[in-house]
């Protein structure tokens, strides 16, 4: 049946089942391929968006439960303040290395910082905690977010030294 | 190196569009040879293309392809940057793009074994310096002026002896007619001088990634495509007997349910049941109607509970086959002060990239078409066009970013499912896999046992080394990364050494994964090594260092088999093994800090992938066996430049946390020959509250540049497995770590 969605600001018409995953209405329905499957299961956090400024995980979110909310994916995640700076803190450290996950990374990243700008160490880890990263990006991440919140971040990237 | 001009039957003159190719050979030599396009290939078409790897607009924007596959090793970043050193040009005006799958024109095109550097960085670098030379040489021809007064500064060429100048697109057109210098001979910088190599250069895909473009395998369309999913049997290689096709017919979405025969290679096309449709969502929830009655096999009473009784019962038998016998073990054993024996085990465990195995694929008119975010493109080529039934030639493969790889994209089962799908359904056809899928239908890294002994005499030096190694394997045939080297460390540096093998059989399929074997064997050598040094009272790092002995390289171990184009290796050298040791000691202050009770520090070292690594672990263990590790130390030597160091941060430290994620969490456990871990939650991976500090150093020495995708991971393991024993006194000879067995209170 028809439901009308807001996703990044626009009205969707799709016309789907009621138990399909928003995740799958953007990327197959909407064209939208930035938000990721990784496990169908809100094991891996590739697929997170905002709801409302919420990150949730779209691959178990009922197409039929999203209602009037207001869906926030990456590709419109440079429409909010957070989201610049975060965009631009993943991209001064570089620190993506497959990048799969870190759409879903940088949405967990934008709503922590948007309701706790000044994030302690326990608080990013406890709203990253759901979001994995095969390639183990966790430490430029954390950087990352410190970044985006204005701290004065020290990234240690390799040194060299002269062998005999 | 072999080189001849082609000028059949074509007019001189820029209005020709001429190819200059430059491309390994086999034995990493270099070839070059022109090639005339067909005439159709518009003489109008800009960029103007000076060889396989280089074009030149007339705007000087300079298009440099990248060889090999992108699975997050930064490889399509990197080998441009070679190139781009040695041309000359601004790094800002280069656009990076992903070669065509075209092993002619490269070379081999494959990502894996860390051997993207090793084999390119040198020839790459002369692919640069050879165009720059043409470049020059075609000013110099337009100036009239000797080529020695022609200097090139960032993607111009001025004449010394005037103010003239020409922007490298102005003579690309030129410089393309020109006969290229020899490759062999063309002057390189020196190193002192790079301006590009050697620095931060961030991705070139980042900000697209970013973004949120669609630039993974996953994320293809094509027009009238549809979707599809193929369910296996469980139990690997399984045969369909019978499926309710009509009833999953019926279901929403559905066009075409049908069963796939399979082929007799158990690595290619598998028995299975496909379903395809209008959407992926539609076409997996009516998978959940199907019901399969499979013929499952000889191997479906493969578990691993037997297993592991079956090495038990290996570990005392007649050995299947002899990896290294040296001097006379139980002569030393005999003579030895300290003797420790002990059994270590490993798990079998999945790849599980992030991206699920995907691919899309169209045939149509006996042509080909295949997407795929592999990491071994050829072989998928030629494996899918045995299936199918069509020439090499109709096959073409576009290599896709891969979400993460570690050695499961090497294999390309999802390419011959979607192709042979997109044939049987006459349409174009993306495949994916669930999460389900990719962990109960991986080619996982073998599980292993080993039962060691060794002596230590009474001056404190190890005198016998003796393993047997129980692994996976028929008829002296081991599974498919799941030998053992006869040059493993220590082994290779003590008098009295026999290490030999017994094998199960199973049907569970094996593959390389991150750092194939190392991996698994790092963890068991390194940490009874370290049972070796607490039990003679010695020092953990002064016994490797005294093992190691002075620096000279180890003849024996040179040469051997490598990928083909790759060369022989050479031989391991102890000093430089000595130098990681000595700088991870001074970096993390080992011997030398007062830690609190219940935190110790691990060291390890290991040699893969050409690269040296020694890392040390600070680990702290509560009463309640929880581990928190609090700090990571890492000196690497790769020989005498870190090409992109951003690249190659990310490289050690995602290998070093990987290794950590491997010792605490994943396995895969197996019963009536079924994986029983299908999901990230049931296997288990590293989160970010858990990922310790890691501080890098690389050593240069005067070494060719290799490799940094593997060699940083096993050493992160035992050394933390070391760091686990210093904090508790207890040893940890099974994987993954069982925080129960720490547990004091």
């Amino acid at each position: 049946m028809p439901y009308t969605i807001k996703v990044n600001g626009k009205d969707q018409t799709v016309d789907v089942d009621a138990d399909t995953p928003l995740l799958w209405v953007l990327r197959d329905t909407l064209d939208m391929k930035g938000t990721k499957f990784g496990c169908g299961m809100a094991q891996c956090g590739a697929c997170t968006v905002h709801i409302d400024g919420n990150a949730v995980r779209s691959c178990v979110t009922p197409i039929g439960s999203v209602g009037a909310k207001k869906v926030t994916t990456v590709e419109a995640l440079s429409s909010s303040p957070v989201g610049q700076k975060v965009q631009k803190a993943w991209l001064d450290l570089d620190v993506m290395q497959c990048g799969y996950c870190q759409a879903g990374q940088m949405m967990s990243a934008t709503a922590l910082l948007t309701k706790t700008p000044k994030p302690t160490d326990s608080e990013i880890d406890a709203a990253m905690s759901g979001n994995l990263c095969r390639c183990a990006t966790y430490n430029r991440i954390r950087a990352a977010i410190k970044t985006a919140a204005g701290e004065t971040v020290r990234v240690a990237i390799a040194e060299t030294v002269k062998g005999a | 190196m072999a080189r001849h001009r082609d000028t059949a039957g074509a007019p001189e003159g820029a209005s020709r569009r001429t190819f200059l190719k430059v491309s390994s050979a086999a034995g990493g030599g270099m070839m070059i040879s022109f090639t005339l396009p067909s005439l159709g290939e518009a003489a109008q078409t800009t960029p103007m293309g000076l060889n396989a790897y280089i074009s030149i607009a007339p705007n000087n924007t300079v298009t440099i392809m990248a060889k090999n596959p992108e699975c997050g090793q930064g490889i399509k970043t990197m080998l441009p940057m070679v190139i781009a050193e040695e041309l000359d040009v601004d790094w800002k005006n280069v656009r990076a793009e992903m070669a065509a799958n075209n092993p002619k024109a490269y070379g081999p095109q494959f990502a894996g074994g860390s051997m993207s550097t090793t084999m390119n960085y040198e020839p790459l670098r002369r692919v640069g310096a050879a165009t720059r030379a043409m470049l020059v040489a075609a000013a110099a021809q337009q100036w009239k002026v000797p080529v020695a007064d022609c200097i090139t500064d960032a993607g111009v060429i001025r004449h010394k002896g005037s103010n003239r100048s020409l922007t490298y697109g102005a003579v690309a057109a030129r410089a393309a007619a020109l006969t290229p210098p020899d490759v062999k001979t063309v002057a390189l910088k020196d190193p002192k001088d790079f301006k590009i190599i050697g620095k931060f250069q961030t991705g070139v895909d980042s900000a697209k990634v970013l973004r949120g473009e669609p630039i993974f395998g996953i994320d293809v369309t094509r027009p009238g495509m549809l979707y599809a999913v193929f369910e296996k049997c469980q139990v690997h290689g399984g045969k369909v007997k019978s499926a309710n096709l009509d009833e999953v017919k019926q279901q929403k979405g559905v066009k075409h349910a049908f069963i796939v025969e399979g082929t007799d290679n158990l690595d290619g096309l598998n028995p299975g049941v496909a379903i395809v449709g209008d959407s992926w969502w539609l076409v997996n929830k009516a998978r959940q109607k199907l019901k399969v009655e499979w013929d499952e096999g000889q191997f479906a009473k493969d578990s691993t509970a037997g297993f592991d009784a079956k090495a038990l019962e290996l570990s005392k038998a007649p050995a299947d086959t002899v990896i290294r016998k040296k001097g006379d073990v139980d002569a030393a054993f005999g003579s030895a002060k300290h003797v420790v024996e002990a059994a270590y085990s490993y798990p079998f465990l999945a790849h599980a990239p992030l991206e699920p195995q995907n691919c899309t694929a169209h045939v149509q008119n006996g042509k080909v078409e295949i997407w795929a975010p592999t990491q071994n493109p050829q072989p998928g080529l030629v494996l899918t066009a045995k299936t199918l039934g069509v020439g090499e030639g109709d096959v073409t493969v576009h290599m896709i970013r891969c979400g993460g790889g570690f050695g499961r994209r090497l294999a390309n089962d999802y390419m011959v499912e979607a192709a042979w799908i997109s044939k049987q359904v006459n349409a174009p056809v993306k495949l994916v896999w669930n999460r389900a899928d990719d962990y109960g239908h991986d080619q996982y890294r073998p599980g292993g046992y080993h039962y060691l002994k060794g002596g230590v005499d009474a001056n404190g030096k190890l005198t016998a080394w003796n393993n047997r190694y129980v692994a996976f394997g028929k008829g002296g045939k081991f599974t498919s990364a799941g030998n053992l080297s006869q040059n493993e460390f220590p082994g290779l540096l003590v008098d009295n050494c026999l290490v030999d093998a017994c094998l199960i059989p199973t049907g569970i399929p094996t593959g390389p994964m991150r750092a194939p074997g190392s991996n698994a064997h790092a963890f068991v050598y390194q940490s009874f090594l370290d049972e070796l040094a607490h039990a003679s009272g010695q020092d953990p790092l002064k016994f490797r260092l005294d093992i190691l002995g002075e620096g000279r390289p180890i003849a024996e171990t040179a040469g051997g088999g490598g990928p083909p184009g790759a060369g022989p290796p050479p031989a391991f050298h102890t000093g430089r093994m000595r130098g990681v040791l000595e700088l991870v000691a001074e970096m993390s202050g080992w011997g030398k800090r007062a830690l609190p009770k219940g935190t110790g520090m691990g060291i390890a070292s290991y040699y893969s992938h050409l690269g040296y690594f020694a890392e040390v672990v600070e680990a702290s263990v509560a009463a309640d066996g929880a581990i928190k590790i609090n700090k990571v130390w890492v000196a690497g030597d790769v020989g005498g430049q870190i090409i992109n160091p951003n690249g190659a941060d990310n490289q050690v430290v995602g290998g070093v946390l990987d290794g950590l994620s491997q010792a605490l969490h994943p396995k895969i456990t197996f019963a009536n020959g079924r994986p029983q871990q299908t999901s990230f939650g049931q296997s288990g991976l590293l989160r970010m509250s858990e990922a310790p500090p890691v501080e890098v150093k690389f050593r240069l020495t005067d070494f060719p540049t290799t490799g940094l995708g593997e060699p940083a991971l096993p050493p992160a393991i035992p050394a933390l497995c070391n760091a686990i024993f210093a904090a508790t006194g207890k040893r940890i000879r099974q994987l993954p770590i069982d925080k129960a067995t720490l547990k004091t209170a």
